[in-house]
Formats: structure tokens, sequence, C-alpha cells
């Protein structure tokens, strides 16, 4: 019974969207405020959205989901008293015990990376988004994405050796 | 992909559904979800019970799409929808059981009808009327919502009925004898009028 008359453009069901891309925004929070935290964080981060998905669109819907869990996450580094990050900024990895919680050491060195291009590096593999999604989120270009990504990478190839 | 971009994706959240059941309760606490819905197994696949807060307001049959029937309702309703259980639902879900298991003859449930207007709702207020084991021609359909000649009309209100099963269009056949077209593929609709006509004759 469904009327298929016209593509619907509006906001998406908020089931499909929190399948297909919550996993990746709960891993990349994992990533970004430990795993004791990330469940609070998701949840304030997919609430927020919630409360604003007459915004939501399906074609930048990732880039936003991301930055809302962005903006969530520097609330609760404010609430735990975390060194606060300038405004609107997407904020610096996470202390060490927390990535010391994740199953690969080749993050140790992540953290090591200049600031820009540990979030870059973060938001493409944990995040699994695009440059340009990565530019929405991060309010850089597209351009400035895909150089911190490639420089993020560099960097760490040259830190772990070759492959 | 090389071995760095496979080490830095990692492995796939575990545990995801508690996550996600734990962030649907609270959302549903908050009131933010307007449209709360399951899967549902069946012998005819797996149908989908979608409920408002006024009760079951759409039965999606096995041979619809989850993603097309969720993007209707979104477009119609409200795009605030969770696959989480209710109490509603659950209701329904047992009621839907009993019934393919042949022991309940009549739904009991809270419907909400808003997802038909007019004319056509008219016809499917007047197919729920229709018994257990009995069946109706389109053409008494448009007679008993009061338009004898708007047989056609008829057909389509019953072929986007939203409460298939529940309202029970299975029950409408054409008015030479021959079932006629369902949603859920004529096979479906003679397998639920044998069942029917099986038990109604106990």
């Amino acid at each position: 019974m469904t009327e298929k008359s016209k593509k619907y453009e509006g906001p998406p069901p908020f089931e499909i969207a929190l399948e297909e891309h919550g996993p990746r925004v709960h891993s990349w929070l994992v990533a970004r405020v430990g795993p004791d935290r990330a469940d609070d964080v998701f949840q304030e981060t997919m609430l927020s959205a919630l409360r604003a998905w007459e915004g939501a669109r399906a074609e930048s819907l990732r880039a936003w989901l991301f930055k809302i869990a962005g903006n969530r996450a520097i609330d609760e580094d404010r609430r735990t008293g975390r060194q606060p990050q300038p405004e609107g900024e997407i904020d610096s990895w996470p202390s060490a015990e927390v990535t010391e919680q994740l199953e690969d050491p080749v993050w140790d060195e992540v953290r090591t990376l200049p600031e820009k291009q540990r979030i870059a590096v973060t938001l493409r593999f944990r995040g699994d988004l695009t440059h340009r999604e990565i530019g929405q989120a991060m309010e850089i270009s597209e351009a400035a994405a895909r150089r911190n990504v490639f420089e993020g990478l560099k960097g760490l190839r040259e830190r772990i050796g070759n492959e | 992909m090389s071995e760095l971009e496979k080490r830095l994706n990692g492995s796939p959240a575990s545990g995801w559904e508690e996550t996600r059941q734990a962030l649907l309760a609270r959302a549903d606490d908050e009131s933010l979800i307007d449209l709360a819905y399951e899967r549902h197994d069946s012998p005819f696949g797996t149908l989908l019970v979608v409920a408002g807060d006024a009760g079951i307001v759409r039965i999606a049959l096995g041979a619809e799409s989850e993603d097309e029937v969720l993007d209707d309702l979104a477009r119609r309703i409200s795009p605030r929808i969770g696959r989480r259980g209710r109490g509603g639902i659950t209701a329904a879900r047992q009621q839907l059981d009993r019934y393919f298991a042949g022991e309940l003859t009549h739904f009991d449930l809270p419907l909400d009808w808003r997802l038909t207007r007019g004319f056509r709702r008219e016809v499917l207020h007047e197919t729920a009327a229709i018994p257990y084991g009995r069946t109706a021609s389109y053409a008494e359909m448009a007679d008993r919502a009061g338009s004898p000649r708007a047989v056609r009309a008829a057909g389509s209100a019953l072929a986007t009925n939203p409460l298939p099963i529940v309202v029970p269009c299975h029950r409408v056949l054409r008015s030479d004898g021959a079932v006629g077209s369902y949603l859920g593929g004529s096979t479906m609709k003679e397998a639920l009028l044998e069942m029917e006509r099986g038990r109604a004759g106990d």
C-alpha cells in the first residue's frame, strides 16, 4: 500500500539511520571518549539528533551525526573536567589510559599525530566517513580533509615501519 | 585496502544490539519515538507490526520491503520511527500467532485508522465486519460502504489496506468467485481462506 508516486526527500526513518550509521558513530566515540563513557555520549548524541530530526537529510546524515557526536563529546569532557577545547572544534585525542583500551596498538601511534591529522584519521577509519563528510564534520574543505588523512597515514607508516 | 587501513578500521562495535535497545528505551521514555514497530515471524514470512500512541496503525506483509514501508510511514505520519516493543504491539503479535494457529477468529486490538480516509476508510470499516470464514464480493463492499457503483474504488481501498489480516481484506473476492489479488500474494490469500473455511466448519 506504499505510495510510490514521488521519492520521499524529508527526514529518513530514524531506525534506518540508526542501524546504518549508529555502529560507526558508537565506534568512533569509543575511540574518542573511551569505552566506559561511549554508551552515554552515544545516547546523548542520538537523542540530540532525534530532537532536531526535522533537519535530518539522508544525503548529509553521516557528517551531521558525527558533528553532533563531536559536540556531545566536548560536553562530556567539560562535565568530567578534562581540558576544555576551543569552541566548535572537534577536539583532541583522548587520554592515554583510554587509548590503551583500544584493541590495536596502532592507536598509540595515532595519538602522536598532529591534532587535525589525528581527528581526520579517526573520522575516516573509526567513523568510515568520506573526505567530503570529514570536511563537513571538521568544518574544513574537502581538499584539506583529504590532505589531513593522507598526511596522517604517511606519518603512521613512518612510525610503524613500511608495509 | 592496505594492512594499516585494515588495522585502523578495527572490528565492528560489539554489543551493538544492547546499545541500540538502551537508546530506543530512553528515546521512547522521553516521547521522542512517534511510531514503534517490531518484526513478527509468521507462516507467511516476516510481518511488521507498527503502533502509534492510539493503537496499531500499520501491518506490513512479508511481500513488502521494510525500508519502503518505513519511508512511507515517515512521509505520511512521522520519521521518528524506532524498532522497539510496546504493549499494543505485543498484544497484536500474540493474537496474530493465535490466528495463524487457527485458534483465534476475532481480533480485539485498538486500531489507528489514520492511514486511510473517506470512502476507502468506509470500505475497510465494512470489511472489518465480515465474519471469520465468510467472504464478500468487491461489489458488495462498495454497496455496504454506500456507493454501489464504486466497485473499482472499493477494490483500490482493499488493495491499500494498511491493516491486512486484522482488517480481513482477504475475505473479499471477485464477483465471479475468483480469489482476486492480494498484497501478500494470491497464494497467501487462498491459504488464509482455506484455513478459515476449515476452522469455521468445526
